[in-house]
């Protein structure tokens, strides 16, 4: 700290010729935020090895739904596009994606309700719905597997974690959902 | 207090001058010598020992006063590594996670509040129009209907007006590109502050507060240690984690995915895939400053 002492006068004054240009974003007082905040997109669930890359596992609460064969195995598939009224209601009130083309056996397995399904007949575990959305949307997946869609974390150059699609799209209605902002930067005030 | 012997030298050389009255003459009369010595031996040019020592004063200095265990690391740059970093402006809804991500992890004050990134809200017919940007916008959620969202912070040019026009060289462009502030050789002049395009170095006012159970301990002697009052900082990457191989903290929070950072010079990097598949742009290019920060398009 001496040497500042020293030398902060004799430069300030040898500075002092030139008037400089500031204030540009000098900052004040009486922020508050939630300092708490978690990003509501954050895995808690872990991870799946996928080749070589380490995937989140599905975000959605398997209470009560999982397996979808504790149901499944006895209810008849009705392959009926409908609105449901029994069960999953608020799955079939918000449906919106490709509503008028699409049906939910699109995408789940008719016979074993524990899967996915591709076009193909390929069946795919819930931990990698990401192969299930690159069938339409070749486009992303492409980007994704590159990390410029989406989201990876850990190391930029050794190991890192993917977020399924699904961690930011719910399949169900896929527009990435509205969120609300952090507060506002306070606004300048003068400061001397 | 090691320092304090250091710069004796340096304080010789200070009595020679013919006090303040006419500095710049006084500057003028010294040799090329001496006035480099004057100003260069800071941080990049201390040799080891004399860096471990700076570095375990500051550590004890931090630890008794947040009352928790501090590291300043003093890692240097990688050969081979040129960081660089991109921003999808087709995704960023302006939800500020990556502000305030920003804020805890490089120990910027509270109160006085410091913000190293600014969120410019813009209307999607004017395109990037900097006298339409509104950074105060708040509604109940983002993304606002007609609006686009442009983060800004040190854009990390490769040809940096803030550090030519630095008097002490207390901010330099480190080798992996980093544009770094040595806390301990800057006077407080905000010469850069009035010399960088972005608004994107910040000056403390008033004595950084931090509350002692938010302050990040792991910090790096030219990144997020704790600022005294009187000094410019700025966007360092988040050096204390990249260097480690780490995301820099706005990636984390990102709900969106739209930051993206890596290695330019490893053709591999997802920042590389950017540069060479999307629509790419740099922040005020017509000033020549080179950014290393590039807004893209990911649709
Ligand atoms: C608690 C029992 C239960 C569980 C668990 C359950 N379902 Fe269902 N599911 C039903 C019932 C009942 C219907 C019929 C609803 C109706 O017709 O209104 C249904 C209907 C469906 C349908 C519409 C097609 C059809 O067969 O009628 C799909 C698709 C579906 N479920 C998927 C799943 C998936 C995927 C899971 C697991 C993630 C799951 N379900 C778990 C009870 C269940
Ligand atoms: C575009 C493909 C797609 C369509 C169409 C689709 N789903 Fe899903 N569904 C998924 C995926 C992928 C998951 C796994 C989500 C996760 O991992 O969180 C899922 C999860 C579920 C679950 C378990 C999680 C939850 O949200 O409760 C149920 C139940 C379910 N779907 C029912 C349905 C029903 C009923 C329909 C038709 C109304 C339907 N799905 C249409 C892809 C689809
Ligand atoms: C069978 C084909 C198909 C599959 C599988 C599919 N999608 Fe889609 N998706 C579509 C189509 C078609 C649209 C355009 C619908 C529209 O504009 O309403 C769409 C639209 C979207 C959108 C844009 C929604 C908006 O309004 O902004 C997102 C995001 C999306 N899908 C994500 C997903 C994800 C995530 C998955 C995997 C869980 C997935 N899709 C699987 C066909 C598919
Ligand atoms: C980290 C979150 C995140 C993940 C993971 C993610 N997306 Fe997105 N995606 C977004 C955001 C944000 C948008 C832009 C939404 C908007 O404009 O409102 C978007 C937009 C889209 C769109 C709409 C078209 C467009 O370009 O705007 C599609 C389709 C889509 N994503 C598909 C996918 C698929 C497929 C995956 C997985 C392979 C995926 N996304 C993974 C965040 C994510």
């Amino acid at each position: 700290m001496m040497k500042k002492c020293k030398r902060k006068p004799l430069l300030i004054a040898f500075l002092h010729f030139s008037t400089v240009l500031l204030l540009l974003y000098g900052c004040n007082s009486n922020a508050t935020h939630e300092s708490d905040f978690m990003s509501p997109n954050i895995a808690r669930g872990g991870y799946t090895q996928q080749g070589d890359m380490a995937i989140a596992a599905p975000p959605f609460n398997e209470e009560g739904i999982f397996p979808c064969s504790d149901c499944h195995a006895e209810e008849v598939t009705n392959p009926q596009r409908r609105k449901l009224v029994d069960m999953h209601e608020d799955i079939s009130e918000m449906f919106d994606h490709d509503s008028e083309n699409r049906w939910c056996l699109d995408c789940h397995n008719a016979d074993d309700r524990d899967y996915l399904r591709l076009a193909s007949g390929k069946l795919l575990s819930f931990k990698e719905s990401q192969k299930l959305c690159g069938q339409c949307h070749g486009d992303k997946y492409r980007d994704w597997k590159v990390g410029v869609h989406g989201k990876r974390t850990g190391d930029w150059n050794g190991k890192k974690q993917y977020l399924l699609c699904v961690h930011c799209h719910n399949p169900h209605s896929p527009h990435f959902k509205p969120i609300k902002p952090m507060p506002p930067p306070v606004r300048q005030k003068d400061i001397y | 207090m090691q320092k304090k012997q250091k710069n004796s030298s340096r304080r010789d050389f200070l009595k020679k001058i013919p006090v303040v009255a006419a500095g710049t003459v006084a500057m003028a009369s010294c040799s090329p010598e001496e006035w480099d010595d004057f100003l260069q031996q800071s941080f990049r040019t201390l040799s080891k020992e004399e860096k471990d020592a700076i570095i375990k004063n500051l550590e004890k200095k931090y630890t008794e006063k947040y009352g928790k265990p501090f590291t300043v690391s003093a890692e240097p740059a990688t050969e081979g590594i040129l960081f660089g970093y991109a921003l999808d402006l087709s995704r960023c809804v302006g939800c500020r996670r990556c502000v305030y991500a920003c804020v805890d992890e490089n120990n910027q004050s509270r109160d006085p509040q410091v913000h190293w990134i600014q969120v410019l809200q813009m209307d999607k017919i004017k395109g990037i129009d900097l006298a339409h940007a509104d950074v105060h916008y708040n509604p109940e959620t983002v993304p606002e209907e007609g609006h686009f969202y442009m983060p800004v912070a040190c854009q990390q040019c490769r040809n940096p007006q803030c550090t030519t026009v630095c008097p002490t060289k207390a901010t330099y462009q480190d080798e992996d590109g980093i544009v770094v502030v040595d806390y301990d050789w800057c006077i407080g002049c905000r010469y850069c502050m009035a010399a960088c395009p972005y608004g994107a170095r910040h000056f403390n006012w008033g004595e950084p507060s931090i509350p002692e159970e938010d302050v990040n301990p792991a910090t790096h002697y030219l990144g997020n240690r704790p600022r005294p009052k009187g000094v410019v900082e700025k966007c360092t990457f988040c050096i204390q984690r990249v260097r480690k191989g780490k995301y820099p903290a706005c990636v984390e929070i990102c709900p969106t995915g739209s930051r993206k950072f890596g290695n330019l010079l490893d053709p591999n990097s997802e920042i590389r895939y950017i540069l060479e598949n999307k629509r790419v742009l740099v922040f005020k290019e017509e000033l020549n400053t080179q950014p290393k920060f590039y807004y893209f398009f990911g649709v």
